[in-house]
């Protein structure tokens, strides 16, 4: 017992250290991440306790991420020479053709000779946080000051160094996506923060790719906000890649004004334990969101997916489709809660979360959960836990594809109905040669 | 010598089905097995083709003089066993052409043909597809996906006529299907007909034998062949019913005792 009270007060002193060296900026962040520290020292990491942290223990994280924190934040040493290289950085960014804007952070800071900004049209701005900040970028604020009650994101708010400020005025389509890539150098936490503002009828498509080195323990703690103005159309894809012994939690938060239309697509493939938490607050008549999700484990990673959709207001839309393989002795999670506001007429929801299993020792759980307290209302939901189609199999064996390929092929098709929906090419693509590559012969039950 | 079942005998989940059963089948014939539900036939068609859950218990089959029941399903199927499925299997996800230019390359792989290319395919693919009246939009939806049971049926005699095998099994293809069809799937399997493939037609019915003229009849019964004889004995079971094969086994059992 002493020695737990010891080492939570040794995690939080190194917080408080590290949140100390990021005060004297401006005075209203100062507040901001002050409060933050304090809600988290209050709380402390979630336990399995907590009903939405039933499935996932966090109890191994803050000793691996902290411990190597301190000297790196002083500046000691320096992620571009700490096996970024092993992340395979070339076949991660897609390039100035693909992309308006890439910027690539190490461990939470912008690298520059890394990063591309293209021209973009209107007043439309992509601008490291920090610099954002430095300018007092108009709404910029009032998007980080939002309260939000979650420990993760209350130590994301005392501890970002740096993230990315998106805003898009109205009425400005931004046709290429911008991508935002998160590397660790394989050594203690980052906390990289992303706000997305889009203002009346604007689009924007933003992808988040979070990778590291193998092998390594390390910590990645993200936060984006999507604040979807009236008649915004914005896409979000967020391709966890971490390495095989990362900690990965992230979180969205997306509020949406009338007509507003958001899709959020979510891939787990790496980190030792995952969790991606998205909430969605309908808030606008006629507003829909789309959450699209794949995980495909092996070995003995954990993945947790946890989504809360709100509807607040009348005729608003929901779909959610989340897809898992485990292999091994993984374990995936889907918990998804639905929730429909006494005010929210009209509304129609659909959930559906599809598993596959392929071996005895993997576990998943899905629990689909629906609140509603209004009364016209349409919503259905369902979930599935199943094995590979052993008619299916014997039926291309039958044809002379061998067992294996077989396998092979039935895993990629289950896979690919996620990725064909991604309106992004080039992420698409990447991710089909990923899956080809992760259910290969070499892939499956190996390293992830 | 196509093919030579010698005693054979298997079992589905404890029960035995096959009770020692013998066929010949030499290249260039058609042989119809008739049978009623339970006498064997689709559990014959499965033995062949080499399905998990069916058992052989003794006996031999020879393909070409080598032990096939040794050979995994899909070595089978390179070698040139064809299954035509009484059921054939919805594949969601997985392209019908891809699929099947999958396949025909494993099998030309094995037999140290040059692979075709995605052109090369596509050539042979559209013009065995008007062989069975198949519309091209087949080619790029799932494999059987959403397919009635008549797309599905001419969908295997397709995949039959891409794959060009040398013994082609079809399982009760006539099951389902209304005379158009049946007639266009006996038409795709003649025009397959020559002195190097052999079929075997496995059937409850005599009408696809007016389309499809075995060289010999064999009638089923109980796991064994209790009659064999020419195209005439479709005919003649057709209107004795299967009754008959009931007497013909008794009378098989008296003669044997």
């Amino acid at each position: 017992m002493s020695q737990m009270v010891e080492e939570t007060s040794s995690e939080l002193g190194t917080i408080a250290e590290l949140a100390g060296q990021l005060r004297g900026g401006a005075p209203w962040l100062d507040t901001l991440r002050e409060k933050a520290f304090d809600r988290f020292a209050a709380h402390g990491f979630p336990t399995s306790a907590e009903e939405t942290w039933k499935y996932t223990n966090l109890s191994g994280l803050a000793k691996i991420a902290l411990k190597a924190d301190i000297d790196r934040h002083l500046g000691v040493e320096h992620g571009v020479e700490h096996g970024v290289e092993q992340v395979r950085l070339r076949e991660l960014v897609l390039g100035a053709e693909k992309t308006a804007v890439e910027l690539v952070f190490v461990d939470g800071n912008l690298e520059k000779e890394l990063s591309w900004r293209g021209v973009l049209p209107g007043m439309a701005r992509v601008m490291p946080l920090a610099e954002a900040i430095e300018a007092d970028a108009r709404g910029l604020r009032e998007a980080l000051s939002e309260e939000i009650s979650d420990p993760l994101v209350d130590l994301n708010t005392a501890l970002f160094q740096d993230g990315v400020y998106i805003h898009i005025p109205a009425g400005i389509v931004i046709e290429s996506p911008i991508h935002l890539v998160f590397l660790s150098s394989g050594r203690g936490m980052s906390n990289p923060r992303v706000v997305i503002r889009a203002d009346g009828g604007s689009q924007v498509s933003v992808v988040e790719t979070f990778a590291g080195p193998r092998d390594s323990a390390y910590f990645t703690n993200a936060v984006t906000t999507i604040l979807a103005g009236h008649g915004t159309v914005i896409e979000h894809y967020r391709l966890q890649r971490e390495g095989s012994e990362a900690y990965h939690i992230s979180n969205l938060r997306i509020r949406q004004s009338r007509s507003s239309s958001v899709t959020s697509h979510v891939v787990s493939l790496g980190a030792r334990l995952s969790r991606q938490q998205i909430e969605a607050a309908l808030q606008g008549e006629g507003s829909s969101v789309t959450l699209n999700g794949l995980f495909i484990l092996s070995g003995r990673q954990h993945a947790d997916h946890n989504t809360i959709i709100d509807h607040q207001s009348p005729h608003s839309e929901s779909s959610e489709f989340y897809k898992g393989i485990l292999d091994g002795q993984s374990r995936g999670i889907f918990d998804g809660k639905i929730i429909v506001r006494k005010d929210a007429q009209k509304t129609s929801s659909r959930q559906v979360n599809r598993n596959l299993l392929l071996s005895p020792t993997a576990i998943v759980d899905s629990k689909p959960q629906l609140e509603i307290h209004a009364d016209d209302v349409k919503c259905n939901h369902g979930s599935t836990i199943g094995q590979i189609d052993e008619d299916a199999l014997f039926y291309m064996q039958a044809r002379g594809i061998a067992s294996e390929e077989a396998r092979n092929l039935l895993m990629y098709a289950f896979a690919s109905e996620i990725v064909e929906r991604m309106k992004i090419e080039p992420v698409r693509n990447q991710l089909q040669s990923d899956l080809l590559h992760k259910l290969g012969p070499n892939g499956r039950g190996g390293k992830s | 010598m196509m093919l030579e079942i010698r005693n054979l005998k298997a079992r589905v989940d404890d029960k035995e089905i096959l009770k020692g059963l013998n066929l010949t089948v030499n290249a260039g014939e058609i042989h119809a097995i008739m049978g009623q539900n339970g006498s064997g036939k689709s559990t014959l068609a499965n033995v062949l083709a080499g399905k998990p859950r069916y058992e052989v218990t003794s006996g031999e089959v020879l393909f070409e003089g080598n032990d096939l029941l040794a050979m995994s399903p899909e070595v089978r199927a390179r070698a040139g066993v064809f299954l035509a499925f009484q059921y054939p299997v919805e594949i969601a996800g997985v392209n019908n052409i891809y699929f099947l230019k999958a396949a025909l390359n494993a099998a030309r792989k094995e037999r140290g043909l040059e692979e075709l290319d995605a052109m090369e395919f596509l050539g042979l693919a559209r013009e065995k597809m008007k062989l069975v009246e198949m519309d091209e939009s087949f080619m790029n939806r799932s494999v059987n996906e959403g397919f009635s049971g008549g797309e599905k049926k001419r969908n295997e005699i397709f995949q039959m006529a891409v794959l060009d095998p040398k013994l082609a099994i079809l399982d009760e293809t006539d099951s389902g299907l209304d005379i158009d069809a049946l007639r266009i799937v006996a038409e795709g399997v003649n025009t397959l007909r020559n002195e190097k493939h052999s079929v075997i037609v496995i059937t409850h019915y005599q009408r696809l034998l007016d389309y499809l003229v075995p060289d010999f009849v064999h009638v089923l019964h109980e796991g064994q062949i209790v009659k064999s004889g020419g195209k005439e004995l479709a005919l003649e079971l057709e209107k004795r019913g299967y009754s008959w094969a009931d007497e013909l086994s008794a009378a098989g059992a008296t003669a044997r005792s």
